[in-house]
């Protein structure tokens, strides 16, 4: 036998270990941002649910205004505004049932009120008399994250932990654009994955982190392709389309509660306002592209569906913009008193137990403000 | 159940030990990490839990530290007891975020709403001829941040009782297991642990009356060693097993060296920068009028850690620890 009658019985393989593990195609994302209002699957949802939304919507869109206007007044250390945001916002928090988490970040109080956490708690770590203000427990609400992306993770575990005691919790994590290229951003989605742990990751990919746009922050075709390389399915969604917001992370939700696994959800939708009022964004972006994003407002799209439909009167919009109004004097008023500070808070809740040595340092900032009011009596209040 | 007669064990029989029975004790407890279920670890440390308990009570990660933790931190808001395995020292950074971001403060941002009761075992040090990066005595970054508990064992008994406490705490706990003391072997009847000293306890292994020998975990062994040996100098040295850096126990190390008059800090750990300077300070601060000589310090050398066939001279030995007590001022009390 010639040597190349030999090798002709050899017949190529792929690598033992190597074999097909899922079809990648049912977990793309569409094409183009899925949209609800102004198309034919508006007329399929739920006048109730949409007119709830709208309230809603009109009431966060007060909620950012207003606390802007309280950065201006020193009320508030800092505000990042979720102007144009809002259905992402309300959308999450509505999906959720009241069993469920919500992991936000900074930038998500919006979320955070719309779940039922009381609007200056809410406030307390950007008024900086705390940090977080609220019981996280009370509302299942994580504290807001400000280090981006590394509430995902906790997300995951959480959701792990409740899938092991047998509970159908879901928890919805939320991030922004830049928060993807984090590393704990792709750990998380991992290990949501691996697990098959009940999660919703929500990024709203507003067009900056900062003053950075997507095009230097990734090369992927979208965020929401990057489920693909998990293992789950990534669903890209018109931001402002509170309808359409809605629809989606509820089948998410619904899917991670039956045992479905986790969903990315790339919400294309843009930060109107600069990153904080500490920011200046005309420095990186044109007032072209903020007033194409102001035509597609999140509260006018519903608002012109609804409308258009019958299924929103005048009344009705103002009985919304009342409500706003109510919430706006009662978070100013509320805002506008001195928080309470006690200096002596800083050594508890460090250790369960304080420690002899934070025992120690207690009692010198006691001695010092002791002796400080006695310097200054006629000063203090 | 089967009586055990009191017979030696090593210190990683003993670590398996306790969450063995921290595990039987309270279905919260869960272990997790990077080989730490089929393999049982690659000190096998964890060695027979996943077949025990099933591996959703102790689970193979993905290969990600920071997710670990941060998973850990999510568990452990739903009302479990994750005790996270980083798999050696070096490979724990990843997840340094996650612990001084999150783990270390969670209880002081939400004023203790959300404690997060979790174990971060470390094996840690150097002295088993590991190759970069398997080696690190990273106790001073642990210790550098609030909200933590840093704990290390230095016997079987304690590494028992030490694991079963830090896992019990409300507190995270980072608990570093010196790698080379693995298999150290001590009598301990695993039926009948006895009880040690709580988290935040120096405890004396060795009194003494000319000078004080402040150490923990990996370096106890060698100033024990040391001790034994400065005899023939004439030197009667006390040794203290630190065993908590946080909380430290300034009252057990304070009366030690207010006895002696005389202290040498001994770890493995770079000098500058590390805890035997926060160490000598507080003894300074507190103990200066007792105190014949300063307060030295026998740390490794400032410099990343050596590869194996060099560590020997890196380690502080016995000699570089007896040179230490020589230099403690002796002819001035003539």
């Amino acid at each position: 036998m010639t040597v190349m009658e030999q090798r002709g019985a050899y017949r190529p393989s792929p690598p033992p270990a190597w074999q097909p593990r899922m079809d990648p195609a049912p977990l793309l994302p569409d094409a183009e941002p899925y949209r609800v209002l102004g198309t034919e699957a508006a007329a399929k949802a739920d006048p109730d649910l949409l007119r709830r939304l709208h309230a809603q919507l009109v009431r966060g869109r007060r909620y950012n205004t207003q606390a802007t206007a309280l950065t201006k007044q020193g009320r508030l250390a800092v505000y990042p505004s979720s102007t144009g945001q809002e259905a992402c916002e309300v959308a999450a928090a509505l999906a959720l049932e009241e069993r469920d988490w919500l992991f936000p970040s900074y930038r998500d109080t919006l979320a955070v009120v719309a779940r039922g956490v009381d609007p200056v708690e809410a406030l307390t770590l950007l008024r900086g008399d705390w940090h977080t203000g609220y019981d996280p427990h009370a509302h299942r609400v994580a504290p807001l994250s400000t280090p981006l992306a590394t509430q995902l993770p906790h997300a995951v575990g959480l959701a792990h932990a409740a899938r092991l005691k047998g509970d159908d919790v879901v928890a919805l994590a939320m991030v922004g654009d830049g928060g993807t290229s984090e590393g704990d951003f792709h750990e998380a989605l991992n290990f949501a994955a691996v697990w098959q742990a009940p999660v919703v990751f929500l990024v709203q990919n507003n067009g900056f982190a900062i003053s950075v746009p997507l095009a230097k922050q990734t090369a992927a075709p979208s965020l929401a392709h990057k489920a693909v390389g998990y293992g789950m399915p990534g669903r890209l969604v018109d931001g402002n389309d509170a309808a359409a917001m809605h629809e989606v992370l509820s089948d998410a939700v619904r899917r991670a509660r039956t045992g479905g696994g986790p969903t990315l959800v790339e919400a294309v939708t843009y930060r109107i306002e600069a990153h904080t009022n500490a920011d200046d964004a005309t420095r990186y972006r044109g007032d072209a592209e903020v007033e194409a994003w102001r035509a597609h407002d999140p509260i006018q799209l519903l608002e012109r569906e609804l409308t258009a439909r019958g299924q929103l009167d005048e009344a009705a919009i103002e009985a919304a913009r009342q409500d706003a109004e109510a919430m706006a004097a009662d978070l100013r008023e509320r805002m506008n008193r001195d928080p309470e500070l006690n200096p002596m808070d800083l050594f508890d809740h460090v250790y369960a137990e304080t420690t002899a040595q934070l025992r120690e340092q207690r009692a010198l900032l006691r001695a010092e403000l002791e002796a400080g009011q006695d310097d200054k009596e006629g000063d203090l209040r | 159940m089967t009586t055990v007669a009191v017979k030696p064990a090593t210190m990683a029989q003993a670590l398996t030990r306790a969450m063995r029975d921290a595990m039987a004790a309270d279905p919260t407890v869960h272990v997790m990490g990077e080989d730490v279920g089929t393999l049982g670890g690659v000190f096998r440390v964890t060695d027979g839990l996943a077949k025990q308990f099933g591996e959703d009570r102790c689970t193979d990660t993905p290969l990600a530290e920071a997710g670990i933790l941060g998973a850990a931190v999510g568990m452990a808001m739903y009302g479990l007891r994750p005790v996270v395995e980083m798999q050696f020292d070096a490979f724990a950074y990843p997840a340094f975020e996650q612990l001084i971001s999150h783990v270390s403060r969670m209880r002081n941002r939400t004023r203790g709403r959300m404690p997060l009761p979790i174990t971060v075992r470390v094996p840690y040090g150097g002295g088993i001829g590991g190759v970069e990066h398997h080696s690190d005595s990273s106790e001073a970054y642990y210790m550098a941040t609030p909200g933590l508990h840093v704990v290390t064992p230095a016997t079987v008994a304690d590494a028992y009782g030490l694991l079963r406490q830090a896992i019990a705490s409300d507190d995270p706990v980072v608990f570093l297991e010196p790698k080379r003391l693995y298999w150290s072997k001590d009598s301990w009847n695993p039926e009948h642990p006895t009880d040690v000293e709580p988290i935040g306890r120096a405890v004396v292994r060795r009194p003494g009356s000319s000078a004080t020998l402040l150490t923990y975990g990996p370096s106890v062994p060698v100033c024990l060693e040391a001790a034994e040996a400065a005899r023939a100098e004439g030197w009667d040295l006390e040794v203290v097993d630190l065993r908590s850096l946080v909380p430290f126990d300034d009252e057990t190390v304070c009366a030690a060296v207010r006895r002696t008059g005389r202290a040498v800090v001994v770890h493995e750990s770079t000098g500058f920068g590390g805890p035997g300077g926060e160490i000598a300070a507080r003894i300074t601060e507190r103990c200066f009028h007792h105190l014949e000589a300063p307060v030295l310090r026998v740390a490794g050398f400032d410099i990343p850690y050596p590869p194996p066939m060099l560590e020997r001279h890196h380690l502080p030995g016995v000699d570089r620890i007896l040179d230490a007590v020589a230099r403690l001022q002796w002819e001035a009390e003539g």
